[in-house]
Formats: C-alpha cells, sequence, structure tokens
C-alpha cells in the first residue's frame, strides 16, 4: 500500500483551495537500469476527489507528471469544516483515497 | 520484452475488469490510451473528440521561464472559457506529448496546477477543449537546464 497523501484544504472567499502532495514513483517507462533494461512505467492514471461524498474532480494523468505529484485545484462553494477527499489509482490498478477538511 | 504499449494495454483490461466489477465508480471516463500515445497537440485533441487546435486568449498557461531541473516543473493551465469541458496539459518535445487531462464542471474552478517532467526546452500548452468540440490552446516556452527524463 502506498504511503498517505499531503491534503491541505484552505477557505479563499466561498472557494476552498486544495493543495495535495502524493507520494508516487511516477516511473516513465522510457528509463532503463544500471543493466540496460527497461524500468517499467508505473504512474498514477487517474486522480479524482469528492466534495461532502459528491465528485467535483476527475482527472487522467500521464507519466509526464513530476515524482511524487503535486496538484492544486479550487472547489466551489466549499466551506470549513467540508470534507474534501481525493483518490488516486495507478497503472498496477494500486489506488489510495485520503481525506481532509476545509479549514 | 514487455514494451511500454503492453504495460499500458494490461492496465487498461484491469480498469476495465474493476470497473466490469463495480470497483469504480462508475462515472469516472476510462484512462484514454490513444491520447497520452499522441504525439502532437492535434493527436492529442483528436483523441478527446476535438476539431483543428487554434490560439485563444481565453486559455492561459503558466509556468517558470527557466526551469533548473526539468525533473520537477510548476505548471498551471486555466481558462476564462464558459463552455470548457476539459483542459489539457501538453509538453511538445516529450517522448508523448500530454500530460494531464482535467475534466471541468460547475463544481471546480477551470484552473489547475500541477508539477511536470520535461525532457528538454521545449513549448508547454494548455488546450481547452469546449463541449462543441473546439479546441482553443495557449501556449509558453519553457528552457529546461537539466533535463528530467534521462536515467
Amino acid at each position: 500500500m502506498a504511503d498517505p497523501m499531503r491534503i491541505r484544504a484552505q477557505v479563499a472567499g466561498s472557494n476552498a483551495t486544495v493543495r495535495v502532495l502524493m507520494a508516487h514513483e511516477m516511473e516513465t517507462g522510457q528509463r532503463r537500469d544500471s543493466a540496460g533494461k527497461v524500468i517499467p512505467a508505473w504512474f498514477i492514471q487517474e486522480v479524482s476527489a469528492t466534495h461532502n461524498g459528491k465528485p467535483v474532480l476527475a482527472a487522467q494523468w500521464g507519466p509526464a507528471i513530476a515524482k511524487n505529484p503535486f496538484l492544486q485545484f479550487t472547489v466551489k462553494g466549499a466551506k470549513a469544516g467540508d470534507k474534501i477527499a481525493v483518490t488516486w489509482k495507478d497503472n498496477k490498478g494500486d489506488t489510495r483515497t485520503d481525506e481532509a477538511t476545509v479549514a | 520484452m514487455t514494451t511500454r504499449r503492453d504495460l499500458l494495454a494490461g492496465a487498461a483490461k484491469v480498469a476495465a475488469l474493476l470497473a466490469a466489477a463495480g470497483a469504480l465508480p462508475a462515472a469516472r471516463a476510462a484512462w484514454n490510451n490513444t491520447a497520452f500515445e499522441a504525439k502532437s497537440l492535434a493527436d492529442a485533441a483528436k483523441a478527446f473528440g476535438g476539431g483543428a487546435p487554434v490560439e485563444s486568449k481565453e486559455v492561459t498557461v503558466t509556468g517558470p521561464d527557466i526551469a533548473e531541473n526539468g525533473a520537477v516543473v510548476p505548471v498551471g493551465c486555466a481558462t476564462t472559457l464558459a463552455g470548457a469541458k476539459r483542459l489539457l496539459l501538453l509538453v511538445e518535445k516529450n517522448p508523448n506529448v500530454l500530460a494531464a487531462a482535467f475534466d471541468v464542471n460547475d463544481l471546480v474552478e477551470p484552473s489547475f496546477n500541477t508539477r511536470v517532467k520535461m525532457g528538454q526546452s521545449s513549448n508547454v500548452y494548455a488546450v481547452a477543449i469546449t463541449a462543441d468540440n473546439k479546441v482553443l490552446y495557449a501556449v509558453k516556452e519553457i528552457k529546461v537546464t537539466l533535463g528530467g527524463c534521462g536515467g
């Protein structure tokens, strides 16, 4: 199981700014190891977020996203105390969900 | 030898199985294999059902002028278009141009920031695809001092 994400959700006016830091290798499948063998691709493909259980964000990522990916987005109409949950799924089918409270 | 294509195809199958088993929310779109294999802006746009790309002031791309480390380049895409349904981030000289695709809806601001890898200095595109499949883009050149795809 992958390491937890760090999520910070802060109120900005009537919206909430959400910053997510995921822990993931994001291997492109383009690199070779010291023996010259291709290191298989391993990266997050799908990212989604919910606001109080309602889906608000859906994204598809390629291997060009940097290692330990950062993502910032703004949820409209989110208030302090609301729950923001973020889920990712990688190309090996591994998945992780973490939740944060808007502050 | 297992190629990247095989791996991706395999991953797609697993995703399909998971979806069939009801493990994934039905609302989530499947990973767009064609788009992420695309080698050019036009191909990537087409994979999402878009038409010919047109430059527009209503789409913005943000990022540094010079990135010291190509492995971590902070970039953002945003649009002021009312009818945008999808925002894409592309790096022109990467092996596959598409970095990320975000679905735009009423519940989130059409503005996303993330970090991408860049193999070399290149143009970075933010692309908005509207509900009627128009493709509008903004472009910015980012110079990279140290490539991020080496090894």
